[in-house]
């Protein structure tokens, strides 16, 4: 039994496996993660996880696109080499706006998502760290520590309980690891 | 999700009755994980040919400079902008269908985004392909950025909308590619846990580690979700800026305010066409039909109806505005283009765009296969020609009667635009063979609301209206993947 580092409770169905949850959270036991082959609206509730800021992050990545669009157009356009056009003012904020749009987009758009990728650590070449090779496909599995949570039986029972269809035994954390 | 039914008015997005998650996977994986079939490899051999014709045309141009094409002093611009108009406009749908409908919370995009969004990446490569080639020494195109006076004395001018159209061309691709890719990260992870050996690796680098925990599920909806929040703007931006490259000269025929709503609306119509083209072949060979219905089709068709009567709306005002302007070069130049020497170019344009979409307010012919197919590749050659009328009738009579000419295309031209659609589906047929052409993981969160076999057990449950009810079988009439004898027994 000491060999085993993780529980897996793989369900066939989402809204079993919410039953799950919450059977697990009435006994005390400390849920370690849950995989599922697509977003559950409503789980980050029940596992106590923060709002994700990073609507945050977004509009500071924008704002800094949209400044330095400008800062670039001015320096162009206006300090460093001002043409004449027939008499037309150098500053002519109007024609700016279309590239100060773009590269906010730009910046807001690429500043995200590189975040998102190193938040969530997503990154070209990264080993998987999967516990259940199906719960990409048609299972949604709930992992919980076995080390902090030493009654498995009890564990195993709610599990079946609220009607997981496999109850695995990890020995190693992640199994996909060549 | 859990624990509340969708309307039963409203028609399902998934039919069949024996659908689970692991046969969502199975269906649409299928294409990815065997073997590709005859028709597979019939298209693309003929495409992958169209697209050799292109690199051999693309490279004479190269070679030979531009002079290679049919252009002329009066008539300098001519099919190469056509074509780059035509493919950037076919690319709005994609980003359209997986960010304007994502904020309106159209459910049924979640079958046709990914296909889309791959669509409108193709059409943009081809799209760049004209900007580059049209520019006499593509290797000197890096000089369209604003780069340090050491390249000359002037930096780019920044009141120009070419300049703006190289911002707006090149992050729309960058924005798009990246919000597909991210979108397809979680089913590229599912090809890789059901494959094997090497399969299992190259899907794994490309899969960045995804294993679906409950953050990353968390994080990665609200990125998709201010990802389509600030592409829709962007997709209104980018053919707005298009349109501008004509709006801001002093061309009669050109110089016109209407054109950045026309061209916007003019883009989705010829993009959610070719999406048509496309997904009704795909459908069908892929086995599809389960996931991409009747009412998906139905759907499309619907928008093409009002973005072709946007169009039309367009057509008569510019012609209208013409005439109440008092402006007699701008009065000349429509005149010239209904009757003048293209005028059987505009009357294609009207036939395809106008009249023609007209027919799709006849439940029958919206909700016949052939005839939708058949259509939306006449709207894509309406479109065409729209952008032919355009650009070459406003050029082609000059102001000085001694300098106007006509346009012939070269055979190097028609290579190059032949060539193109050739590029674009050898692109489209590989992305199908490689990478699950619908979005795997959307699709299953239809499946417990949405889906033809949950509504039946809302029926069979008994605590729905009788009359809604009826409705609801009424409206599954129209699918061709719904069996109607499992609905006569209720």
């Amino acid at each position: 039994m000491s060999d085993i580092k993780y529980i897996l409770g793989s369900f066939g169905d989402p809204d079993e496996m919410m039953h799950g949850i919450e059977k697990l959270q009435e006994n005390n036991i400390s849920i370690h993660d849950v995989y599922t082959p697509m977003p559950i609206h409503g789980i980050e509730a029940k596992l106590g996880i923060k709002r994700s800021r990073i609507d945050i992050a977004a509009f500071c990545f924008g704002i800094t696109g949209t400044c330095c669009a400008f800062a670039l157009i001015y320096f162009c356009a206006v300090i460093d080499w001002r043409v004449n056009i027939g008499g037309k003012p150098s500053f002519a904020l109007p024609d700016f706006i279309p590239i100060m749009f773009e590269l906010t987009v730009l910046f807001c758009a690429f500043g995200m998502v590189l975040t998102y990728y190193a938040s969530t650590h997503l990154f070209p070449g990264r080993a998987p760290r999967v516990m259940d090779l199906r719960a990409t496909d048609d299972r949604f599995v709930i992992a919980v520590d076995a080390k902090d949570n030493v009654e498995h039986s009890v564990i195993d029972g709610l599990l079946k309980d609220a009607g997981a269809l496999e109850i695995k035994y990890n020995e190693r954390k992640y199994i996909s690891y060549e | 999700m859990s624990g509340h039914n969708e309307s039963i008015l409203r028609e399902p997005l998934i039919t069949g009755d024996n659908i689970t998650y692991a046969k969502i996977t199975d269906d649409i994986l299928s294409p990815v994980e065997n073997k590709p079939n005859k028709a597979w490899w019939i298209g693309f051999i003929v495409a992958s040919l169209g697209a050799l014709l292109w690199v051999v045309a693309v490279s004479y141009t190269f070679w030979n400079g531009i002079g290679a094409w049919g252009l002329n002093k009066t008539v300098g611009w001519a099919w190469d902008i056509t074509g780059f108009v035509w493919w950037v406009g076919i690319g709005h749908a994609g980003t359209l269908i997986s960010a304007v409908l994502l904020l309106f919370r159209q459910n049924w995009r979640n079958s046709i985004n990914r296909s889309a969004e791959a669509m409108t990446i193709f059409a943009v490569i081809c799209a760049a392909t004209y900007v580059v080639s049209h520019m006499g020494r593509p290797w000197l195109a890096y000089w369209v950025l604003p780069l340090p006076n050491q390249f000359g004395s002037l930096w780019v001018n920044f009141n120009s909308p070419l300049v703006w159209d190289m911002f707006a061309i090149s992050t729309y691709f960058s924005v798009s590619l990246l919000f597909w890719y991210t979108g397809l990260l979680p089913d590229i992870a599912t090809i890789r846990d059901r494959a094997v050996g090497t399969r299992r690796k190259i899907y794994s680098i490309f899969s960045f580690g995804w294993s679906g925990s409950v953050k990353t599920w968390q994080r990665f909806e609200a990125v998709s979700l201010i990802l389509a929040g600030i592409s829709t703007p962007l997709v209104l931006s980018v053919h707005t800026i298009v349109s501008m490259d004509f709006a801001t000269s002093v061309i009669p025929g050109w110089h016109t305010t209407i054109f950045p709503p026309y061209f916007v609306a003019g883009a989705i119509f010829s993009g959610f066409a070719m999406v048509l083209t496309l997904l009704l072949v795909a459908r069908k060979v892929l086995g599809l039909e389960n996931y991409i219905t009747m009412f998906h089709i139905e759907s499309m068709n619907k928008i093409i109806i009002l973005t072709g009567s946007i169009v039309g709306v367009a057509y008569l005002t510019e012609f209208f505005i013409a005439w109440y302007s008092g402006s007699e070069y701008e009065q000349y130049a429509f005149i010239n283009r209904s009757t003048g020497p293209y005028w059987w170019s505009y009357w294609m344009m009207m036939t395809c765009n106008v009249i023609s979409p007209q027919l799709l307010w006849f439940k029958k012919i919206r909700l016949s296969i052939k005839a939708t197919w058949i259509l939306s590749i006449v709207v894509n050659v309406g479109m065409w020609f729209e952008r032919f009328v355009i650009i070459v009738t406003s050029l082609h009579r000059d102001y000085i009667p001694s300098s106007w000419a006509m346009f012939y295309p070269t055979w190097v031209d028609i290579s190059v635009f032949v060539g193109s659609i050739g590029l674009f589906f050898t692109l489209f047929l590989l992305f199908l063979r490689v990478l699950p052409s619908i979005a795997i993981a959307e699709v299953k969160l239809l499946l417990k609301t949405a889906s033809e076999q949950a509504k039946m057990k809302q029926i069979k449950e008994g605590h729905e209206n009788k009359e809604y009810v009826a409705e609801y079988v009424e409206s599954l009439e129209k699918f061709d993947s719904v069996k109607q004898e499992d609905y006569a027994k209720i």
